[in-house]
């Protein structure tokens, strides 16, 4: 399941939005080397992820109850992709928050597939992008619903600030579900910053690049708000931030 | 305090401030009314440094610079508050934090000392008292989930806190309750009511003018001022209407 057999091109679905130029020089042997994660029954595993140049493919298990949480910053290029292909059984539940930043031509994306292949799991997933100069956010995310997996719940939401005319984002939610007693929400939404919040924020004495960090800080933080841990919530919003500081115009 | 002469503005290449002159002293209060369309937020927008209103003509000195030459922010700090015929909603971002960020840039911008967290909260408490504005709302997000008046009144709490010299106040009463617009008024009292402090108030209705009563009265018509006169003038103008006393 899942093995490559020849190397993907932006003809596949899944690697649609990717860099043709990385995809092109790729290792297959790479590619298809998964790292493999499962949750027991009952139990609760939190993955932090910092995603790196390339592409990193986690598979994961969760046992019945099971929770698995998997929180990212992807704030590499020029290709960084981080894909999750996480298997529910039944009641268990997958979390995930991604956050996307970044400038140059750096194009980076978070790919999920979250089988709900038995009764009564759920999965949540809050996608936040924001770019700049010519980079692109995307994220892909497909849920499947298999037959019997009744009373599903499974939702996505995918929001991108772009903040500069030449960067881009793409959302591509896929649904293949059968079973019938499921819910099933997704949004998608690409923006800019709102000019009338800025406008707002200096009037009140707030310097433009001010103004601009709170609104993007409320903006990601939406990804990581279910991060039980405060201190390490700071951390994730901090180091997202930090990159809008150090890189950002 | 503020000197406006002569002023042209124009937002999308329509010309909208047509040669609009006032000058505001310290300690005085101004009203400003005109039929809908007039160019009343168009003025307090002017004045705040909307980006997209290009001013095209005149001038406007705020205690003693160009205040045209000022970024909106620098206004602020300058001393110049605008309260908003529609205050904006900012999700994410919690009264205190914004106000707190608010109230220190402009402080830095002067020279002064930020303000702790827990001397901030003291001021902060104390102008929501003053307005009857439940220090829970101000730990939600900005603007999110106000009603109309509340969103007045939150207004109003901001002014305490950043205690400007110069306030725009721009129908600040439309939304409220008849109990709320007193305690508005009397906040805007107790707030700008002083000897170095001045308030431009943008209203349609008297109601608000006897608690706050000011010093002139202008009516503003086809982007400009076409009738100036003293509290006498807001009767006027409620029995008569705009048509008969400023056509
Ligand atoms: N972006 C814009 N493009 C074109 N016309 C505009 C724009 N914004 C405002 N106007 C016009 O400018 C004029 C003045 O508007 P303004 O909001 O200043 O009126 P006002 O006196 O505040 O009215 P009200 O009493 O209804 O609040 C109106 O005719 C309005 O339609
Ligand atoms: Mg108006």
């Amino acid at each position: 399941m899942n093995e490559l057999a020849t190397l993907p091109t932006t003809r596949d679905e899944n690697w649609r939005y990717a860099d043709p130029t990385w995809l092109a020089s790729a290792d297959l042997a790479e590619l298809n080397d998964w790292r493999e994660i499962t949750v027991p029954a009952g139990e609760t595993v939190c993955e932090i992820l910092s995603v790196e140049p390339g592409a990193e493919r986690l598979r994961v298990n969760v046992g019945q109850g099971g929770r698995f949480e998997l929180f990212a910053i992807n704030a590499a290029g020029p290709y960084a992709r981080a894909e999750a292909v996480v298997t529910l059984k039944e009641g268990a539940h997958f979390e995930f928050g991604g956050v996307t930043i970044g400038g140059g031509k750096n194009r980076q994306e978070f790919v999920t597939r979250t089988v709900h292949s038995a009764p009564g799991a759920s999965s949540n997933q809050v996608v936040r992008s924001v770019q700049w100069g010519q980079a692109v956010g995307n994220f892909l995310g497909r849920i499947e619903v298999v037959k019997d997996a009744q009373k599903t719940d499974a939702a996505q939401n995918f929001r991108a600030i772009l903040l500069e005319k030449g960067a881009s984002a793409n959302a591509k939610p896929e649904l293949e579900i059968f079973a019938d007693d499921v819910k099933c929400a997704h949004g998608a939404a690409i923006g800019a910053l709102d000019d009338t919040a800025g406008f707002y924020m200096a009037s009140r004495g707030l310097p433009p690049e001010v103004a601009r960090k709170l609104l993007i800080h409320a903006f990601v933080a939406d990804a990581f708000e279910a991060i039980q841990d405060e201190d390490l919530r700071g951390e994730m919003l901090a180091k997202a931030l930090n990159v809008l500081d150090e890189e950002a115009v | 305090m503020l000197k406006i002469e002569n002023l042209h503005a124009e937002v999308d290449g329509k010309q909208i401030l047509n040669g609009l002159s006032l000058e505001v002293g310290a300690g005085e209060v101004h009203a400003i009314m005109g039929p809908n369309g007039a160019g009343k937020s168009t003025l307090a927008y002017v004045l705040g440094g909307r980006p997209g209103y290009e001013i095209t003509q005149g001038t406007v000195e705020f205690l003693g610079q160009d205040m045209l030459e000022l970024e909106p922010h620098e206004r602020a700090a300058a001393g110049l508050f605008l309260g908003f015929q529609y205050p904006v909603e900012i999700p994410g971002v919690s009264n205190v934090q914004f106000l707190r960020e608010a109230l220190n840039a402009q402080r830095k911008a002067r020279g002064e000392e930020p303000f702790s967290g827990g001397e901030f909260l003291k001021v902060a408490k104390e102008k929501a008292g003053l307005l009857k504005l439940d220090m829970e709302m101000l730990k939600r997000p900005v603007n999110v989930g106000f009603s109309g008046g509340e969103k007045k009144r939150a207004e109003m709490v901001q002014m305490g806190i950043l205690d400007p010299r110069l306030a725009v106040l721009d129908e600040t009463d439309s939304g409220l309750d008849i109990d709320a617009l007193r305690v508005v008024g009397e906040g805007i009292n107790t707030i700008m009511r002083a000897p170095d402090k001045a308030v431009l108030l943008i209203t349609h209705y008297q109601r608000l003018l006897d608690v706050v009563q000011p010093d002139f009265v202008h009516v503003l018509a086809r982007g400009r001022i076409v009738k100036s006169g003293g509290p006498e003038l807001a009767h006027q103008l409620e029995e008569e209407g705009y048509e008969a006393v400023a056509a």
